[in-house]
């Protein structure tokens, strides 16, 4: 089994107002095809984590492998890159491009890639979108939709590239009961059906122990 | 980088602030718009002044100017040689202001082929006697078809033919003469020379010129009454009057004609120096006001891109958190200044061509310069070439600062911030 993350001593300070230590030297693996939650009490550092795990924060101490390749101490460039093919990112906000419609909304990371022709890439979202079963929403703006459609958006965006991993920060936090479970079974699919990787930051017990692996934080170590 | 991904966001971006953008190219428009109005009118202005000048000025003049002999006989002797030489009390030698064997250097001019032509000229101070009145003025004896093929003086007058002046004893003179004389084509006025001979001459012509000083003194005769009123041979001349084929080159013409005739020389730039100090001045000012004008409109660009980033903060940070490069991001600034710049640079040279086009067909009509009929334009589309460089270098660099602030935009405080 492949290991398509893995952190060695991942560890980060705020110095505003006051130096802190958020995260004490991390260590953990995700292997491929395991869907893992991150649990733990509000501020212990789940967000962070997750962040300096997606490459958006550099400014950090200790190592970041994804793929088994040492990703500490790339370029912006090489980043945005990796961020781009190998990492699908559902915020616990939807944050869909206003001025792009669903479909654009999707597409756009694909066409970024541009390692398909734009019709392929229009027809893989389409799909995507069928799967979520949002295909008649496709040529709505993103203020035309529900928070759980705009969810459903974002999944699908992060699924365009068929990325290595997709990590969640409180994808469900916004959502209800029903929507959640929504959300929760197509990662479950997601899992079962294309072996897909996914690390899901989350409040929610239920979600959680519903997943193969809970990785529990507190005051910024795992425990 | 992929161009057309880039291009297509920043267009998009520009589609959701629609009307910002417009007033941005806006900005752009009317600085490259009244740029290009005001370099074609000063410059139709300046090619005008330099007209008048040039048309009556020849581009190289040879003549014996009043001077003492640069080498001084001193010089020549062996024995004193090396040593530094005083001499005090120096006086000019009068060689006499006729051109030595004129009519031969003439003929050779005639046939170097970087010359037009060759117009010999007679410079004839004298008196217009009117009663008791005596008014000093100039004749100036020409040899009336090369003059007219060189200056076209029938331009400037405005009564009777130039053509008239081949008959003996006849004149043309300045309407400022004229009008202070009270006299008509067809009279006759009396003229002294600086060495007293008298002469009655026939008013063939007026002339106007537009400067009041040539108007007031100038008049024309042809050579051989120039040369009887001065009781001197027919060879006698003191001006030989050269137009080049390029002007460029008389300087160098000038000096060439110096060493070869033994004479002076003197080109068109040397005696019009100041004429182009004017010209270069107002030049400078059109460029300048342009220029303003148009990092004006750069402050406004600066300001638009500004503010969309504000706006657009969550879409650079999705932008980012999906594989887009700080690079992209910048370049997607970038293009949106250079879009407005574009559009705004493009309209701009439409307009300023209209704007020009419309001061073309003013009526401007004056006394002073009777071929002139409307305000001058000069269509160079240089100057069209110089406002579009201009607008896309201020867009640019306008929308530089900003683009680079959005590309050092940090995705994770974004994100964080909500
Ligand atoms: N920009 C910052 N500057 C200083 N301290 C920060 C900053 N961002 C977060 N922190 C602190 O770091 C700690 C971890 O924050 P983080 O957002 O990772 O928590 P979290 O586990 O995601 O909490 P939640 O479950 O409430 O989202 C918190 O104590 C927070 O106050
Ligand atoms: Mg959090």
């Amino acid at each position: 089994m492949s290991k398509v993350l893995e952190t060695k001593g991942l560890t980060k300070y705020f110095y505003d107002p006051v130096k802190f230590q958020v995260l004490k030297g991390i260590d953990m693996t995700i292997n491929h095809g395991e869907f893992v939650s991150i649990v733990g009490k509000s501020g212990c550092g789940k967000s962070t984590l997750l962040y300096l795990l997606s490459t958006m924060d550099t400014d950090y101490e200790g190592q970041l492998f994804i793929n088994e390749e040492l990703i500490t101490g790339k370029s912006d460039k090489e980043l945005a890159a990796i961020r781009n093919e190998k990492i699908g990112f559902v915020f616990q906000f939807h944050y869909l491009l206003s001025e792009y419609n669903v479909l654009k909304n999707v597409m756009l990371p694909g066409m970024k890639l541009g390692k398909l022709s734009n019709s392929e890439i229009e027809h893989n979202a389409m799909e995507h979108l069928k799967t979520l079963d949002m295909q008649e929403q496709a040529l709505k703006m993103p203020n035309q939709l529900s928070g759980g459609q705009k969810q459903r958006v974002a999944i699908a965006r992060a699924l365009i590239n068929n990325p290595l991993i997709i990590m969640g920060d409180e994808p469900t936090g916004n959502l209800d009961k029903k929507n959640s479970d929504l959300v929760f079974d197509i990662f479950k699919k997601l899992t079962l059906q294309e072996k897909q990787t996914l690390l899901i930051v989350t409040h929610d017990n239920d979600f959680a122990a519903r997943t193969n692996r809970i990785i529990t934080m507190e005051d910024g170590n795992i425990i | 980088m992929n161009f057309k991904l880039i291009f297509n966001i920043a267009i998009h971006l520009l589609k959701a602030r629609l009307k910002q953008t417009i007033v941005a190219a806006v900005g752009v428009t009317f600085g490259i718009a009244m740029f290009i109005a005001l370099v074609s009118f000063m410059n139709g202005l300046n090619d005008l002044l330099d007209g008048l000048m040039l048309n009556r000025t020849a581009h190289v003049r040879l003549y014996n100017e009043i001077k003492p002999t640069l080498k001084q006989s001193i010089e020549l002797s062996e024995k004193y040689k090396n040593s530094t030489n005083f001499i005090s009390s120096i006086k000019p030698k009068d060689r006499g202001k006729a051109i030595y064997n004129s009519q031969a250097i003439i003929n050779y001019l005639k046939q170097d082929n970087r010359i037009i032509d060759v117009a010999p000229k007679i410079n004839v101070p004298v008196f217009f006697n009117s009663g008791t009145i005596e008014i000093s003025g100039v004749i100036n004896g020409i040899d009336v078809l090369p003059e007219e093929k060189l200056f076209k003086i029938s331009d400037y007058v405005i009564e009777g033919k130039v053509a008239d002046l081949i008959q003996n004893n006849s004149i043309i003179i300045g309407k400022g003469l004229a009008d202070k004389m009270l006299l008509a084509v067809g009279d006759m006025i009396k003229v002294t020379s600086a060495k007293g001979n008298l002469a009655s001459l026939k008013i063939v012509g007026i002339s106007q010129f537009g400067i009041a000083e040539y108007d007031n003194t100038m008049s024309y005769t042809s050579l051989a009454t120039a040369q009887k009123l001065l009781g001197e041979s027919t060879n006698y001349v003191t001006d030989i009057q050269v137009k080049l084929f390029d002007i460029t080159t008389a300087p160098s013409v000038a000096v060439e004609f110096q060493n070869k005739f033994e004479i002076d020389a003197i080109d068109y730039q040397t005696a019009n120096s100041q004429f182009e100090t004017g010209s270069t001045v107002r030049s400078i000012i059109s460029y300048a006001v342009g220029v303003v004008l148009l990092i004006v409109a750069g402050f406004g660009i600066y300001n638009i891109l500004n503010m969309m980033i504000f706006e657009k903060m969550d879409s650079i940070a999705i932008l980012k958190a999906t594989g887009f490069s700080g690079n992209d991001v910048k370049w997607i600034f970038v293009l949106l200044a250079l879009i407005i710049g574009l559009v705004g640079g493009v309209f701009g040279l439409i307009f300023g061509f209209v704007f020009s086009s419309i001061i073309d067909v003013i009526p401007f009509e004056t006394a002073s310069l009777p071929t002139i009929k409307t305000y001058p334009i000069n269509f160079n589309p240089l100057f069209y070439v110089i406002g579009i460089v201009f607008a896309l270098l201020t867009t640019i660099i306008a929308g530089l600062f900003p683009a680079l602030k959005a590309s050092k935009i940090d995705p994770v405080e974004i994100i964080r911030g909500k």
